[in-house]
């Protein structure tokens, strides 16, 4: 699906990242390498304190690697300054995560018209991407109105909102049941393959895994593919 | 202001309760600014009134409640009048003392003995300037101790008899005491000693010998060549600006350092407690920043976001509060030394939003330090 004249939406190149001091100090990537194209959906799985946050976490700029290469969309994103990086992540990357995803003050409107006005869209239409994630009658709910599959469709309505080439998805299922869990990966699946958004998602939950289009899994700090059991 | 508005919203029942303390503290604000401007008034109305730059005491006299104890002769007097830039200097009579009035009712009068036709004689409201011995024209501010022209009021001791014949236009108290103005002369008469029972006649002020006063008012002349020290020295005098005498009238200074001391108490106290609320509401959203932080706001969107939020909340209980305090202060009885003026309650009004917003502020500075990578992973 994916061919190599294309701009991959993410690549990464030897990243290495260490964390923590003295005999704390761990090596959360350990040269990691991985390239995403627009409209792929890829999952990434692993035992807990593997590297997949972190993972995420150098992907959409929150922390540099110690050594290696990070593009989004072409552009290095480990020479961006801070701001510089803020501003990248407002327009080019978006996030859903595991709980917490949504502001207590907001409604799910309101959640979306905050990250757009932050990245100064005026064309964004919050009512008609809540209509996409099947959401538009919940549209004046605040967050603890919601049901936990409701929170993570407004999450991830709320990442689409300025149009980004990645979506960077930290264990969206994990305070979920079956069916919904089902139904926010398909409609992230869905996403990447309609819209062309490259998703990236870290899951522990296997279920969901048969919507992705790769499966890696992270050991110590290192990625490795695996071959999707269908 | 998206966020901050709708976190107003939302968290109504927080915000308000951190509303009422600011409005509480902006009505105590505003009764202590009342208070003191009343206390003020009480205790040197008579004195701000004056057309005067400067009074020159004794050489050596306590500071406090100077104005009753100095004592000038004639010829300090005649020196000060004499000095280079001196347009006028005339002698001020200060003595505080009690009497009874012809109804029985008893008064206490602080006597300023003054030049009949002098600058130090008030404009009067009503009746007409005393001239006369014996003849006194009271603070207005006397009416509500039972005097009324042509109340005659008896010293206690002495038993010197003296007529209201006039008010003044100003209030004018001194030490929280009515200030009945009186010639010079018959000031003197009173102070010597050697007046009779009875109301003073000519007679005896012509036959006294008494060239004192307590103090030297002193109006300089416009062309600035006033030498004060140099004929401070010359006369054996020590002169105070007439606000640096405030200081020498009884009680102000203890009264207005008191209150200035409440005053900071209250607003430090502002600071602090705005400041410990919005720390603990940013420490309670320290995920939902993260979250924000990670999507792409900007530091300095969300410190100006929370800082109009505190200021939104500062102000309107604020503007509250000092509503309420005014309306209090309407309320407050005629005999309460209570005056509000619309210059010192805006100024305390607006010191108490900005040390709430700087405490708020100081608080707010939190968001800098909330890593955007810890709203990734399984937090809460
Ligand atoms: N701030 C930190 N300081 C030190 N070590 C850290 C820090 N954050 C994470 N680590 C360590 O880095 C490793 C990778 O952490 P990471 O959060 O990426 O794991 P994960 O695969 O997401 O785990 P989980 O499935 O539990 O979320 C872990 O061993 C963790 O203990
Ligand atoms: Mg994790």
């Amino acid at each position: 699906m994916s061919t190599p004249s294309t701009t991959p939406a993410l690549e990464i190149v030897g990243a290495r990242l260490e964390l923590g001091d003295g005999d704390a100090r761990v090596h959360a990537l350990d040269d990691v390498s991985l390239r995403v194209d627009p409209g792929e959906i890829v999952a990434v799985v692993g035992p807990s304190g593997s590297g997949k946050s972190s993972l995420l976490a150098v992907a959409g700029a929150l922390a540099k690697p110690d050594s290696g290469i990070v593009r989004v969309h072409g552009t290095d994103v480990t020479a961006l300054a801070k701001s510089a990086a803020t501003r990248f992540r407002l327009t080019t990357i978006g996030f859903v995560f595991q709980s917490g995803n949504l502001i207590a003050a907001l409604t799910a409107t309101d959640q979306l018209r905050l990250a757009a006005r932050l990245a100064g869209n005026r064309t964004a239409d919050p009512a008609a991407l809540l209509g996409s994630v099947g959401m538009a009658h919940r549209a004046d709910h605040r967050p603890d109105q919601l049901s936990g599959g409701e929170r993570q469709r407004v999450g991830i309505a709320r990442a689409l909102v300025n149009d980004p080439s990645l979506l960077l998805v930290d264990e969206p299922t994990a305070a979920l049941d079956r069916a919904s869990s089902h139904d926010v990966v398909r409609l992230l699946a869905a996403r990447a393959h309609e819209a062309g958004v490259a998703v990236v998602m870290v899951t522990h939950d296997h279920d969901v895994l048969e919507h992705c289009d790769r499966v890696l899994e992270m050991t110590d700090g290192r990625l490795g593919e695996r071959v999707l059991a269908a | 202001m998206f966020l901050g508005l709708r976190e107003l919203r939302f968290a109504r029942g927080r915000f308000t309760l951190m509303g009422v303390v600011i409005a509480l503290v902006a009505v105590l604000v505003v009764l202590l600014s009342g208070l003191s401007a009343g206390l003020v008034n009480d205790g040197v109305s008579g004195l701000k009134a004056m057309r005067v730059m400067s009074f020159a005491f004794d050489k050596g006299t306590i500071t406090d409640n100077a104005f009753t104890r100095s004592v000038v002769d004639d010829e300090q007097l005649a020196t000060w009048s004499a000095a280079p830039g001196v347009r006028a200097a005339e002698p001020l009579g200060v003595s505080i003392v009690n009497g009874t009035t012809d109804a029985g009712r008893q008064v206490d009068l602080t006597l300023f003995g003054v030049e009949p036709d002098g600058f130090l004689s008030p404009a009067v409201s009503s009746g007409a300037r005393s001239a006369g011995p014996g003849e006194i024209v009271v603070s207005q501010t006397a009416a509500s101790a039972g005097l009324a022209l042509g109340t005659k009021v008896t010293l206690d001791r002495s038993g010197v008899e003296l007529t209201v014949v006039g008010f003044t236009a100003a209030q004018a108290t001194f030490g929280h005491v009515d200030v009945a103005y009186l010639p010079i002369d018959t000031w003197r008469l009173i102070a010597s000693g050697s007046a009779q029972a009875g109301a003073p006649t000519p007679q005896q002020i012509g036959a006294l010998h008494y060239p004192y006063s307590s103090v030297i008012a002193v109006q300089a002349g416009d062309d600035a060549t006033l030498d004060t020290a140099r004929t401070d020295t010359a006369a054996g005098t020590m002169s105070m600006t007439r606000t640096e005498a405030f200081n020498a009238s009884p009680g102000y200074q203890a009264e207005t350092m008191t209150l200035t001391m409440i005053r900071a108490f209250l607003y430090a106290i502002c600071a602090l407690v705005v400041g410990a609320f919005f720390t603990v509401w940013t420490i309670q959203r320290t995920h939902e920043i993260a979250v924000l932080r990670a999507v792409g706001a900007s530091t300095s969107y969300l410190l100006r976001d929370g800082l109009a939020q505190s200021l939104v909340l500062l102000l309107g209980f604020t503007v509250l509060g000092v509503a309420a305090g005014v309306g209090m202060g309407a309320l407050m009885p005629d005999g309460m030394p209570f005056s509000l003026e619309p210059v010192p309650v805006a100024l305390a009004s607006i010191v108490t939003v900005v040390l709430g917003l700087g405490g708020a502020g100081v608080a707010i500075l939190r968001v800098t330090r909330v890593e955007p990578v810890t709203a990734l992973g399984g937090h809460r």
